[in-house]
């Protein structure tokens, strides 16, 4: 074998090369990130209606639903000096074991309010076995553009619904 | 099956299922028995059927018979030719007959129960997620049973109601959840007899109301919470609190009075407490010879001193007037020296709270070391209960027509509600009731017999009763010789004596003069007869049976001690005449829960742990032996009552069991008669109760608790063994007073250190007052100033027509110094 083939290490080559003009495949996180499909299950929310209070009730249908056992949820008495929620109930404690949650979104099927929801937040390391309990402070979401936080002071008897009327959606 | 059938059974077949019954019983029962589901939601095994809920519908179908011969009309195949009515028929006011076909899987009753509950549901606002009844709801499992999946009815015509409406500062009620079944209305009227809550309008504008002042003014009104079959009535105390699913169950039993009701305890950890198990709610148990399926609000309310805040975690050591935590062996060790050292001068005065266990340990304890032990109760008797009292087989659901109940010196109601509960339907269902009592009380309402005396003469008119004696005496009017009579002439009579207007010399000569009565009438070692001790307080018993004793002359004792050691018991927040004895006592050793008057008074103090974060046993009125189980992880270092006594007693010299409860009740075994043969075993038995409760199906029973953990063990007596019973001779006490005289009697809800710390109980809890007749109360104001025992005190005053002239009624636990009746100045 007197000539030397190139063949092997050309078509080695040509897919080098390839490669330095292709789009590449990695990002640079955290510089960059990657946008999540519509319906990838991420960190959970506590969901608040357009007027500002949050939707949880304290039921903890997700708790008995969490395959996990990763919800803990008390719930204490709403007042109208001090609303949380528009029914009688909220969730005055609300804590997810992320080391626990597998995310498989039965919280988010059994929640008769839509109040958890799944959404995209994928980061959520932590050096601190503690800081693995999320607490209902860290999932609220902030209010919405213009309205004020919970707790707060509302004109006696608006509220008195145990579960406020929702619309199925059109 | 045919040869088992007796004479008074009935044979039926439900669902496919053959089953005996006796006589007269419901289908609906019938079907309990057979294991059979029979929907219900106004039917209650505990009521009276009223069919309003039209939930059980069934199908029923009778044997045919010939008009001619009076036979059974056959199929072709030989079976009995059923005819089946023309329309379904109410299960539960249906009385089963020989032969009878019950069916209740037909898709016809399966369609009328669909459509009974759609009915219920077009006015239920199904807010099961926010419902404290959620997850333990007859209405909500039928609905996934039987429910439709969709209505039909259009939701904005919902109704739509006030949906908090407190009753009482106890209850709430939700009016668009209420379905009208009239449980609870039923069970304060027929059941309780406090009919302070009912209907008011009618039709789709029926609604429940409380018609006293204050709202829902009963002691019974948490159990309308546990029958109610949908969420309308609940808690006050529980509103939110957990869901039932998530909670734990420990079976308990409750110390608040000498009844001994088994509880449920059922625990949840707590964000607010740091992660900690808590108790989130107190349920009766079944125990249908003690406690039904029912227990007092105390009882379900008043079990927050166990977590309270202030609880001692840590052994205290007085030094230079302050006090300094201390280590267990620093504390122990001081306290066993100074106790040691004080020889007969140590007096030991034990609660009357504590655990048999604890007694024992005390007794043991005090024994060694050549001192007193006390037992820290004003009633007398408790040896004699030993004698004569109610022996195994005793049940007081067996007492009826031909027996005989003698209540006295006590307002039953007030000192032990369930006693009351179970004495008047032993009234209800026959047993003549005498009521001896100097005022009137709730119990008199079904006395066939109502004996009134002065204050101070209880002993008196019980010796009255016996027929030998009732020429001789002077109190012997008519009413005496009906009562003497029908008492000796009964088959069964059980006496039940209280602590109305008694100190310890009255309740000693009452209860002798009880023991003699019974004796005198043959009313002793046989099962259903005998005394009980409605003592005041839970465990008085047990510490008689362990050989503690009342001291009389406690005041003195205290004040010569050079070392008391008091468990459990708040002497100077009782009567600050006590305070003054504890102040001149050289060495004073306390074991409590928490701060506590007396515990301020303390050179060492030692934390105990409550009854929910440790076990033992209890022996209540009847002497029925009870065991009790841990619930909760103890608060900080505190250790049991009897691991503490074992471990002072270890520095002191004596080995005692100091870890396991169990092994301690086997010493106690060993030592006391009565207690022979037992073991914790023997007490966590159980058989099957009717009404058969705590299964699937919460829409018959209620959500009160199957009894998995021990019905107990009624004690034997001495005259049940045929021992010769003597009682000693007694004094008739003194009652000769110039003036007014005051008299101790009890409330349930005082303000006694076990209901401090139930904030849900305190709009419930009186100020301090006193009660006087009108005659006696000219020229007296609002306010009064009492003189009593030396103590100035201002107070309420009360006016009261069934206060006798010429005495003033003291409620005992409300800060008012009166153990024994006692001369008193009423002044502006």
């Amino acid at each position: 074998m007197s000539i030397y083939n190139p063949l092997p290490i050309l078509k080695g080559l040509w897919t080098t090369i390839k490669s330095v003009v292709e789009k590449p495949v990695t990002l640079q996180y955290p510089e960059q990130k990657r946008v999540m499909p519509q319906r990838f299950k991420g960190r959970h929310h506590l969901r608040r209606y357009d007027n500002g209070l949050e939707k949880c009730i304290g039921c903890a249908l997700c708790a008995a639903a969490c395959p996990a056992d990763a919800i803990f949820v008390e719930a204490s008495e709403n007042t109208d000096e001090v609303r949380y929620s528009p029914g009688e109930r909220y969730a005055s404690t609300y804590e997810i074991n992320m080391m626990r949650c597998i995310y498989c979104g039965y919280c988010e099927d059994a929640c008769p309010t839509e109040a958890i929801q799944l959404g995209h937040d994928y980061e959520m390391a932590y050096t601190e076995k503690r800081n693995s309990i999320y607490t209902r402070e860290i999932l609220l979401d902030p209010p919405p553009e213009g309205q004020e936080s919970t707790p707060r002071k509302v004109e006696p008897g608006v509220f008195n619904r145990s579960i406020p009327v929702m619309k199925d959606a059109e | 099956m045919a040869e088992q059938v007796k004479e008074n059974t009935v044979t039926l077949t439900i669902d496919g299922v053959e089953v005996a019954v006796p006589q007269g019983t419901l289908v609906v029962d019938a079907a309990k028995i057979a294991g059979q589901d029979i929907p219900v939601f106004c039917y209650h095994p505990k009521m009276e059927p009223v069919g309003m809920c039209r939930m059980c519908l069934v199908d029923i179908g009778y044997p045919v018979k010939d008009r001619n011969t009076g036979e059974a009309v056959l199929n072709e195949d030989g079976t009995p030719k059923i005819q089946f009515g023309r329309t379904l028929v109410t299960g539960c006011t249906q009385v089963v007959s020989e032969g009878m076909v019950v069916v209740g899987y037909s898709e016809k009753v399966q369609q009328a129960r669909k459509d009974v509950l759609e009915f219920f549901l077009t006015s239920h606002p199904l807010d099961c997620p926010i419902c404290d009844k959620g997850g333990e709801c007859p209405l909500q499992n039928l609905t996934l049973a039987y429910g439709p999946g969709e209505s039909r009815f259009n939701y904005d015509e919902k109704k739509k109601n006030l949906k908090h409406v407190p009753l009482g500062d106890l209850i709430f009620l939700d009016r668009e959840r209420c379905i009208h079944c009239a449980r609870c209305t039923r069970f304060q009227e027929e059941i309780v007899d406090d009919p302070v809550i009912g209907f008011y309008n009618r039709g789709r504008s029926l609604e429940i109301t409380t018609w006293s002042e204050p709202g829902f003014d009963s002691y019974w009104s948490g159990n309308t919470t546990d029958i109610c079959p949908v969420g309308a009535l609940t808690t006050a105390d529980f509103r939110f609190g957990a869901r039932p699913w998530e909670m734990l169950e420990v079976a308990s039993i409750c110390r608040e009075c000498p009844v001994g009701c088994n509880l449920t305890l059922n625990t949840r950890r707590e964000a607010k407490s740091g992660g900690k198990m808590v108790v989130k709610r107190v349920m009766p148990r079944q125990n249908e010879q003690v406690n039904e399926l029912w227990i007092c609000d105390k009882g379900r309310f008043g079990y927050h001193y166990a977590s309270a805040d202030d609880r001692l975690t840590t052994p205290l050591i007085r030094k230079e007037g302050e006090f300094i935590p201390a280590s267990w062996d620093e504390a122990l060790s001081l306290a066993a020296e100074k106790m040691q050292a004080a020889g007969s001068r140590l007096v030991s005065v034990a609660g009357g709270q504590l655990s048999n266990e604890d007694y024992f340990h005390i007794g043991q304890l005090t024994e060694h070391l050549g001192g007193k032990a006390v037992l820290y109760s004003n009633m007398m008797g408790g040896d004699l209960t030993t004698k004569v009292g109610m022996g195994p087989g005793s049940n007081l659901a067996d007492l009826g027509a031909g027996d005989a109940i003698l209540v006295v010196a006590s307002d039953l109601e007030e000192e032990a509600p369930l006693y009351w509960l179970r004495v008047k339907q032993a009234a209800e269902r026959g047993a003549t009731l005498i009521v001896a009592n100097p005022r009137a009380t709730k119990t008199d309402r079904y006395a066939a017999h109502i004996i009134r005396y002065e204050y101070g003469q209880e002993a008196a008119a019980i010796l009255a009763l016996s027929l030998d004696r009732i020429g001789d005496s002077d109190l012997a009017d008519e009413s005496f010789k009906q009562a003497a009579k029908a008492f000796a002439e009964a088959e069964n009579a059980v006496v039940f004596f209280g602590s109305e207007g008694t100190g310890m010399a009255q309740s000693d000569a009452l209860s002798k003069a009880c023991a003699n009565l019974l004796i005198a009438t043959g009313h002793t070692g046989r099962p259903n007869n005998g005394l009980v001790g409605v003592w005041d307080k839970g465990n008085v018993q047990g510490g008689w049976d362990m050989g503690l004793q009342p001291s009389a002359t406690l005041f003195d004792d205290l004040k010569a001690a050079k070392a008391a050691y008091v468990v459990g018991a708040d002497l100077a927040g009782d009567n600050p005449a006590y305070k003054q004895a504890l102040a001149q006592a050289e060495f004073v050793v306390v074991q409590e829960l928490h701060h506590t008057a007396t515990m301020e008074l303390a050179d060492v103090v030692l934390p105990a742990q409550s009854f929910m974060e440790r076990e033992g046993t209890l022996t209540s009125g009847e002497r029925r032996v009870q065991r009790y189980y841990p619930a909760v992880p103890p608060a900080g270092e505190s250790k049991a009552d009897f691991a503490i006594t074992a471990e002072i007693a270890a520095m002191a010299g004596k080995e005692l069991e100091s870890v396991s409860a169990g092994l301690v009740f086997l010493g106690i075994v060993g030592k006391f008669k009565d207690y022979a043969d037992l073991d914790y075993q023997a007490l966590a038995e159980v058989s099957e109760q009717w009404p058969i409760i705590g299964r699937e199906d919460l829409y018959y029973g209620g959500t009160g608790y199957a009894n998995h953990q021990g019905l107990g063990v009624l004690l034997g007596t001495a005259a049940g063994r045929g021992e010769p019973v003597l009682i000693d001779g007694f004094d008739l006490p003194d009652t000769g007073v110039d003036g007014l005289l005051a008299v101790p009697v009890t409330r349930l809800y005082d303000q006694g250190n076990n209901l401090r710390y139930a904030a849900v109980m305190f709009p419930r809890i009186a100020s301090s007052y006193v009660s006087l007749n009108p005659a006696d109360a000219a020229g007296l104001g609002e306010s009064v100033v009492v003189e009593l025992n030396g103590f100035q005190v201002e107070v309420a005053l009360k006016l009261d027509e069934n206060v006798p002239q010429g005495i003033v009624v003291v409620p005992r636990s409300f800060g008012l110094p009166i153990s024994a009746p006692t001369p008193v100045v009423v002044k502006n």
